[in-house]
């Protein structure tokens, strides 16, 4: 438990959990889209959508996945400033069976043609986990500088990951590979001690095997 | 061994550091980040929460939901013009308390300490005995410092989430914080600063979190005033020399426990106490 945790995060109001969070939320997914977001489909669930007005929880997904940080004032303008940059979004209100109380799902879709699904949830204190990448179940928190590859469940392709990785110098802290099933759809989830620069990701996308590779920085 | 998970090992460790925040700081710089670094973070955290109080003072603030804001300018007013009782300085911990409240309600940028429903409680108590006592900022950075390692303990141990531990485990905890801050800011012993952090936990004890609505509004704001104060007065029954009749860590553990004997209504669902009252009509646009 780090002492900033403690004294922090400095954030913008009101809550934690159904602010800060929600902005971490919408970053994550906007980093994971690789595109300029035109359009989200965002489903609140639990806690969030009963409480989701009163806690600012749709203005700080909406500037999450505009990229903006917990502790920007923008926030509170963030759907003005999405109409602005003609972005489009839409709010459904629903729950998500056995999905933890602070749930959103959200569907971005990216002005060259790009889309993701991730699910994720808010687990107090600005704290949030990933829970489901594109349909498949995931899990991971965006604490550290993390790597997020789609890729085929074939042999050698983690190797040659991991390789090229070890190649640039950057130290993996944790490695985790969701599929699912044999030789179907995978995902390989690093976190490393500091981030790869964009060429190196781009090298990780031309690897055999490859289909997205996305560098999610520290939220 | 320089970090620590209890209050008894953060009394060892700040013997030997000569101070609680040397202490707290040793530990956080074994974690890997510098420590001028981690001082440059505490100050800016200082400075947004001052911020944060000047922000809430706003009079025409308002929360979403238009049930909070303004009313910190209401009260500093009517201490300023000494209608209050108890002195410029409680009316005015008071006022700060509710100030930063006000200002996470109405989505202002606040530092939450620990959490943010409990945002007030600290920067209140700093600002407040500041003003009293003409301590510098970096003493106040300091007793940062020393607020965090408490924090850091009952977290470890504890909570520090009022679903899981009811309100006692914010506006408690940062109450605990607070006033081994004083304490520690007044120039009371090592021993007696931890006192200060378990008279307040032991005062607070059982505290419900019962947000109307399930907003961070009312009571949170207002519960703010009564941790600061809670704070002033646990940090004077240490400075006076008072001791605890208990280890501090077994007043935490006793805080957990507590917290866990709560009823879900009780902890952040917006059911039970407070939640559960009937609201005027005219006060109620939700």
């Amino acid at each position: 438990m780090n002492i900033f945790d403690i004294i922090g995060p400095i954030m913008i109001g009101p809550s934690s959990s159904h602010t800060a969070g929600a902005a971490r939320i919408g970053r994550a997914a906007a980093r994971l889209l690789d595109d300029e977001p035109v359009k989200a489909k965002i489903t609140l669930s639990g806690s969030f959508m009963r409480t989701y007005q009163g806690h600012g929880t749709d203005k700080a997904l909406i500037a999450g996945i505009l990229d903006m940080p917990v502790d920007d004032l923008r926030i509170r303008d963030s759907f003005e400033i999405a109409q602005k940059k003609g972005f489009e979004y839409e709010f459904i209100l629903e729950d998500i069976p056995d999905a933890h109380p602070n749930t959103a799902l959200i569907a971005l879709e990216g002005k060259n043609g790009g889309c993701v699904t991730m699910r994720a949830c808010s687990v107090g204190g600005g704290a949030i986990r990933v829970e489901e990448l594109n349909g498949l179940a995931v899990s991971f928190t965006g604490a550290m500088d993390t790597l997020v590859i789609s890729h085929t469940d074939a042999p050698g392709v983690i190797a040659n990951v991991s390789s090229l990785i070890a190649g640039l110098g950057v130290n993996i802290a944790t490695m985790q590979v969701f599929r699912r099933n044999a030789g179907g759809d995978a995902v390989m989830v690093i976190e490393t001690d500091h981030a790869p620069d964009n060429d190196s990701v781009r090298m990780i996308r031309r690897l055999r095997g490859i289909r997205t590779a996305n560098l999610l920085l520290k939220l | 061994m320089r970090d620590y998970s209890t209050i008894q090992e953060l009394i060892e460790l700040a013997k030997n550091a000569g101070s609680i925040s040397e202490a707290v700081l040793n530990a956080h710089a074994e974690s890997g980040e510098d420590r001028e670094e981690a001082r440059r973070r505490m100050t800016e955290s200082l400075t947004i929460m001052r911020e944060s109080v000047k922000e809430g003072l706003n009079p025409d603030a308002r929360s979403v939901s238009g049930r909070v804001g303004g009313q910190s300018h209401m009260l500093l007013r009517a201490v300023k013009q000494n209608k209050t009782v108890g002195g410029e300085m409680l009316g005015c911990a008071s006022a700060y308390a509710l100030a930063a409240a006000e200002c996470n309600a109405c989505m202002g940028r606040i530092v939450a300490a620990p959490t943010a429903g409990a945002c007030g409680v600290l920067p209140a108590a700093l600002f407040s005995v500041q003003e009293e006592k003409g301590y510098s900022d970096e003493a106040l950075v300091r007793a940062l410092f020393t607020a965090s390692g408490v924090g850091r303990v009952i977290a470890v141990r504890a909570s520090i989430s009022g679903a899981e531990g009811g309100c006692q485990a914010e506006c408690g905890t940062a109450a605990a914080m607070a006033a081994a801050a004083i304490a520690d800011l007044a120039g009371a012993p090592i021993e007696a600063c931890m006192d200060a952090a378990g008279f307040a936990i032991m005062n607070i004890m059982g505290l419900v979190c019962d947000p109307v609505g399930g907003l961070v509004e009312v009571p949170c704001v207002y519960r703010n005033i009564m941790g600061v104060a809670c704070a002033l007065t646990a940090a004077n029954l240490a400075i006076s020399g008072i001791r605890m009749i208990m280890p501090v860590d077994e007043v935490i553990e006793a805080m957990r426990r507590v917290g866990r004997q709560l009823p879900p209504s009780l902890r952040e669902t917006g059911e039970g106490g407070c939640a559960a009252c009937r609201l005027y009509k005219q006060e109620d646009p939700a």
